[in-house]
């Protein structure tokens, strides 16, 4: 066992883990923070993508031993104060998802992709969705509703980024 | 999936890493982990001990020493790939490792990481070879050097040695030079079914130097030498490049799977080469 | 009749934001795997690393001495209670199959096959154990090739002594519905025009999202089962039906699920096993497959070889199809494993008016994971072959591929129209969906610039594609299932109930996964009923809820469990008529329903629905003999299947240096009739066109010599993202369908079974100058190469085809 201490969506946990535990076990078996979902063994689909101090990883290609001393934010963590962060409103207006299970790593790298480049093309966009599956949608409208966040956030939307 | 279990060390100090893995029988070291915990989950790899070289600082950053640019071994993927010194002096590295795998797997794995995995299909190694790079391994008896023709050995195979720890990778610049990296892939996420390394030293319309580099046409990277020979002298323009080129296969060994047969693997090497080639010509 | 359907619906048609979108953008969600209940154990399956052999050995003393471990479950542990995993469609009266054991006792039949269960305190020690479990193998003979097998030689299933599960024929000089197709080829080839083919489609992996996942909690008066399923009404159906529990002991829930594709229409051995376990053991039990698992094990699609010959006259007009099939099976027969060749039966004749028809098919067991539905199951398959022929056929005689086409599809003041297979189109209009369609893709402008760049010998060839496609969904009427022998009815159920608040909750027997019914079931009743649309409250996928429904695939939930909705609302307002005329002292004939309020006629006197819902709930006054309810459930059973349809257009950019395939745009204009939520249909549409697309460009399941599954993990079963597909350009045409209430077709099969002929017709449109007239399934870039360099060509063209070709392009060849 290893002691762990992670600041999770805004919250300080404490942790003993075995060191095998990934970080997406540790987030969903301990945590109970089930919203970060697990879609492939092989770092893939991205499914399970949080943000490690603000930057997108795979946290089923983490140990948590590894995010000791670090920050994660999951899908569980964007929206404050009753309010959906811009990119979740915008994934609901476009219809962005249908089943709804990539939608959470779907959701966290589309915010990465913009942290990157506050203004990107449809192109780049797609690129920077690269390791992200998605099997309903056939992707148009999720990436209509990143090219809407960043329409949206370079206009000044009146709802701030929360991450 | 779950790996199986294992104990776990993060050393703060390269020394204390080499003395954990100097100690241990079945080690392993744990750099971005985004190769090696796949293969951990798949309980490919089951080591007994693994050493996280995440919280040695020394390992990360990029720096210049006169001609020679200097990138930690545990800098991520996204820092070299946004390195502005490493986009002036080494273009064709740079374009490579924004095509390693997907933006996640980016922040965490490692230049130096990628390197000592030595997959085939990588595409680090490539350029890494036809760039002339120098890798400094850190061992229990101190550190050593040794030049890219020597360090890439076979599958998954590298001059690393089981307790040694590659510390650098040192490139020389080439400043002024043309890069490209022309990479082939049947979906975007997929690894290279062949990608070509080209760096282009073009003066006054005429190549006068270049260095390729084959990713996937063997176990291990390919320089090809005798392109970059029939490249010297030659016009930077589409017919000479093409006919440079069209031997850019000879003396590799490609492998036949699902995405293509060896022979196929050929002609794709020579069409990409003249590719990498023209790009990194600025043709 | 009621006033509503006289206007327009406020809801029906609006592209109203997805209502179940809320828990799924803020990880709020239900999945299986979220679950945990106290004391849960944990399984982990043993599989076989083998294709087909004799298990002469289990040991599994280390593994139950291992950390954790509860449990370990063999074959011959349960052989007693597993029973046989269910087949609902044995489509002929000797079709052969083999015992379906959950757990293998005696043999494995394909790699990935479960030879051991083990139960564990948790998952990473099940997990743990399965290298501790020995089993000893005696390898048999391993049955792969398709048509090898189907020719006799080892056999899959010695005890059946053949590989040849059944064959089933359709011919239409026998039912009576065309003429004799042998006599169209005879007449063809003499002097006519005779297209002769093999196709072969691809081995598909569903490959949906969310892994599967299983969780059976044994501790209540009934045993409750979660499941990552499209089926949960089925399912406990089949699960009672096999072990014998009363039906009524068994609860079944899908919660949220995460896309299914037809791959989780099925009643897995994983299911019965964690079954099989929490009843053993007294103690909820979970299991949640890992990818690799789901890819080598979860039930696969396609796998057919399909010969074809099109009889034509050598002005285009088509005179006879016959199409020999050989279906891959895989080693069992799962739920509708036999039937879906079958549902291809009846569409491979598509929009066309042929004379005459024959369709063979030859299911055949062979060493590899069981197939079954795919999305559009049977239907790509048969309109992937059409409409290559159709290509091919006008390239034959010369024509463009849309006139081709127009000579002989169903004109749309010809509906309805009985086809050759014997199915009548209720309504089509394929001028419509075309003359869009080619307007919005720029048709001769791409063209004429096709022509420009095969006269410049340009190394990127530019190739257009057309699909011209139409399917039965909706599944499905009765007794039309009756007729084909599957298990089951193709009814949908729904139940109203009328809240004494006002509100409104929709019990449907459809479970969507991903579909929208929440939102798009709201819509219809907010429309009948005249109630707010936040008002409307959808539950679904709970047998204890939803305690009748036959589920979601085949496109069916809206033109069949949507209709159920709407009748139910039906029955709700002239339930609600009586009390309300009661209430108004009117005559129910007087009284007037519209805008969700009773009016009588001529005055401004009436009730709105949700006084009347108060009234009743309440029941102080109501007419003599009325009940105090509103509620009304409803049973539909439809007439006929609906029969969406489109025209797709798919232009390829083919680099003929590298043999890549890349799509510049896509057009398709489809036709599903009245539009209850256009930015769901809209949705539907983008992903079932990039899994048609993946089956043209990507994907395939890959066997080596062994049987062991090479595609085993998404490194090398290439499912797309993002970058690898292009914007697309959807539009509609819409004539309602005449055969419900709503004028309603399915969509969720239309993208996919369209798209795929679309790009293939494209990629080959692009390599007619290379005198190329096919390439495999996926076209990988490798393929293609390969078709240029001479190893494209189904038969020797005829001199005059051949000429004309060099003719054309100036040798670009």
């Amino acid at each position: 066992m290893a002691k762990i201490t992670v600041k999770v969506d805004g919250t300080n946990y404490s942790d003993d883990v075995e060191p095998r535990t990934l970080l997406v076990h540790y987030l969903r078996e301990r945590l109970g923070k089930v919203g970060t979902v697990v879609g492939c063994d092989t770092t893939n689909c991205g499914a399970c993508t949080v943000h490690l101090d603000g930057r997108s990883v795979k946290s089923c290609t983490m140990f948590a031993v590894q995010a000791d001393g670090h920050e994660v934010t999951t899908i569980e963590g964007l929206a404050g104060d009753g309010r959906l962060h811009p990119m979740q409103q915008a994934f609901h207006e476009n219809h962005a998802l249908q089943c709804g299970f990539c939608t959470p790593g779907m959701i966290m790298q589309a915010i990465d992709v913009l942290h990157d480049n506050p203004n990107p093309d449809e192109e780049q966009v797609r690129d920077g969705l690269e390791g992200n599956l998605c099997r309903c949608t056939g992707y148009q409208n999720i990436v209509k509703a990143v090219l809407s966040a960043a329409q949206g956030s370079t206009q000044g939307s009146a709802q701030g980024r929360t991450v | 999936m779950i790996p199986a279990a294992f104990d776990y060390h993060a050393p703060s100090s390269l020394e204390e890493a080499l003395r954990l893995l100097g100690e241990a029988d079945d080690a392993k070291v744990l750099a971005g982990g985004q190769s090696l915990i796949p293969v951990m989950r798949l309980r490919l790899a089951a080591p007994e001990i693994v050493v996280d070289l995440g919280r040695i600082d020394q390992l990360r950053g990029i720096r210049e020493e006169g001609d020679v640019l200097v990138i930690g071994a545990m800098t991520p993927h996204a820092e070299v790939a946004q390195n502005p010194l490493v986009r002036e002096h080494a273009r064709v590295l740079s374009e490579t490792v924004q095509t390693v795998a997907d933006p996640q797997v980016r922040h965490r794995g490692t230049f130096g990481g990628s390197l000592v995995h030595a997959d085939p299909a990588g595409d680090l190694p490539a350029p890494a070879l036809a760039l002339e790079a120098e890798f400094v391994i850190a061992g229990s008896a101190g550190t050593r050097t040794v030049a890219a023709d020597d360090f890439f050995q076979g599958l998954f195979t590298t001059a690393v040695g089981e307790d040694e720890i590659l510390v650098e990778v040192r490139v020389p610049k080439y400043t002024g030079w043309g890069g490209h990296y022309e990479k082939f892939t049947r979906v975007a996420q997929q690894w290279s079914i062949v990608a070509v390394a080209a760096a282009v030293r073009v003066d006054g319309g005429s190549i006068a130097d270049a260095r390729v580099g084959l990713t996937n046409m063997g176990a291990t990277p390919i320089r090809a030498r005798a392109v970059e020979q029939a490249l010297l002298g030659q016009p930077a323009a589409a017919e000479t490049v093409r006919s440079a080129t069209a031997r850019a296969a000879e003396g590799t060994d490609p492998p036949s799977d699902t995405n293509g047969d060896a022979n196929y693997r050929r002609h794709l090497a020579s069409v990409l080469t003249a590719r990498a080639v023209l790009a990194a010509a600025g043709v | 009749m009621t006033a509503t359907q006289e206007r327009p619906g406020a809801e029906v048609g609006n592209a109203r934001r997805r209502k179940e979108d809320q828990r799924l953008i803020t990880g709020r969600t239900r999945f299986t795997d979220n679950i945990t209940l106290p004391g849960m154990l944990h399984l982990a399956m043993v599989r076989s690393p083998v294709a087909h052999a004799r298990i002469t050995s289990i040991d599994t003393s280390a593994a139950s001495a291992s950390p954790g471990v509860i449990a370990v479950l063999t074959g011959r542990d349960v052989a007693e209670r597993q029973g046989s995993l269910p087949c609902a469609w044995p489509i002929t009266e000797d079709q052969k199959a083999p015992p379906h054991p959950a757990i293998a006792v005696d043999t494995v039949n394909f790699a990935g096959e479960v030879v051991a269960c083990i139960i564990a305190r948790s998952s990473a020690e099940a997990r743990d154990a399965i290298e501790l479990v020995d089993v000893e193998y005696d390898d048999l003979p391993v049955v792969l090739d398709l048509e090898a097998a189907a020719a006799g030689g080892d056999l899959t299933h010695p005890d059946l002594g053949t590989n040849v599960s059944a064959t089933w024929v359709f011919d239409s000089a026998e039912m009576g519905t065309g003429g004799n197709v042998e006599d169209a080829i005879r007449e063809a080839r003499d002097g006519g025009v005779l297209v002769e083919r093999k196709y072969r489609q691809q081995r598909l992996i569903p490959a949906f999202m969310e892994p599967r996942s299983t969780v059976v909690d044994p501790t209540g008066e009934q045993i409750t089962m979660w499941s990552a399923t499209q089926v949960p009404h089925i399912l406990r159906l089949m699960l009672a039906m096999t072990t014998g529990i009363p039906e009524s002991k068994l609860r079944v829930i899908a919660p949220d699920v995460g896309g299914g594709f037809g791959g989780k229409l099925q009643v897995t051995p994983e299911e019965m096993i964690t079954l099989l376990a929490a009843q053993q053991l007294g103690k909820p039990c979970k299991y949640t497959e890992t990818r690799s698992e789901s890819l080598m094990a979860a039930h696969h699609g396609r796998d057919q070889v399909q010969k074809l010959t099109l009889a034509a006259r050598r002005d285009g007009t088509v005179t006879g199809l016959k199409v020999e099939l050989l279906a891959d099976m895989g080693a069992y027969l799962g739920l509708v494993t036999p039937g879906v060749p079958i549902l291809g039966a009846f569409m491979f004749n598509a929009i066309y008016k042929f004379p005459t028809y024959h369709f063979a098919c030859t299911n055949v067991f062979t060493n590899k994971a069981w197939t079954d539905a795919y999305r559009g199951a049977g239907r790509p398959e048969a309109t992937y072959a059409i409409e290559r022929l159709m290509d091919e056929l006008a390239h034959e005689v010369g024509i463009d591929p849309l006139e081709v086409r127009e000579k002989n599809w169903i004109k749309h003041e010809e509906f309805p129209f009985t086809t050759v297979a014997g199915l009548e189109y209720d309504s089509g209009n394929y001028e419509a969906a075309t003359a869009k369609a080619r307007e919005l893709f720029g048709y001769d402008e791409l063209r004429a610039e096709q022509k420009r760049r095969r006269d410049a010998g340009d190394p990127v060839q530019l190739g257009i594609g057309i699909s011209t496609f139409t399917e039965m969904c909706g599944l499905a009427p009765s007794r039309v299932l009756g007729s084909l022998a599957y298990g089951a009815g193709g009814w949908e159920h729904a139940s109203i109930r009328m809240l004494a608040t006002g509100k409104v909750e929709v019990v449907t027997g459809s479970s969507p996964h991903g579909q929208g019914h929440e939102t798009a079931w709201s819509q219809i009743v907010a429309d009948r009923l005249g109630v707010p649309f936040d008002d409307v409250e959808v539950l679904h996928g709970d047998t204890q809820i939803s305690h009748k429904g036959m589920d979601t695939y085949g496109s069916r939930s809206l033109t069949v469990g949507g209709i159920a909705v709407v009748k139910a609302a039906d029955k709700v307002i002239e339930k609600a008529r009586t009390i309300a005329a009661h209430m108004l002292e009117a005559s129910p004939d007087d009284l007037e329903f519209t805008g969700g309020r009773f009016g009588v006629r001529g005055t401004d006197k009436g009730v709105a629905m949700g006084e009347v819902a108060l009234a009743t709930f309440a029941a102080h006054d109501l007419p003599d003999g009325v009940e105090p309810s509103l509620d009304s459930d409803a049973t539909f059973d439809p007439e006929n299947f609906s029969f969406p349809h489109g025209t797709h257009l798919c232009a390829v950019d083919v680099d003929t240096e590298t043999g890549e395939s890349k799509i510049r745009s896509y057009v398709c204009v489809d036709d599903i009739g009245t539009v209850v939520n256009p930015l769901i249909v809209e949705g539907q549409v983008h992903g079932g066109l990039v899994q048609g697309i993946a089956q043209a460009l990507f994907e395939e399941a890959v066997y080596d010599e062994a049987g062991t599954l090479v595609t085993g993990s998404f490194v090398d079963y290439l499912v797309p993202s993002a970058p690898d597909m292009p914007k697309f350009v959807t539009d509609r045409t819409e004539t309602p369908s005449t055969t419900n209430d709503l004028g309603v077709k399915g969509v969720g099969e239309a993208g996919t079974i369209a798209s795929t002929p679309a790009v293939v017709n494209a990629v080959v449109d692009a390599l007619r100058p290379y005198g190329v007239d096919d390439v495999e399934m996926p076209c990988t870039p490798h393929r293609v190469w390969q078709a240029i360099q001479g190893h494209g060509q189904t038969t020797p063209p005829a001199p005059s085809s051949a000429q004309s070709v060099a003719g054309q392009e100036g040798g670009v060849a």
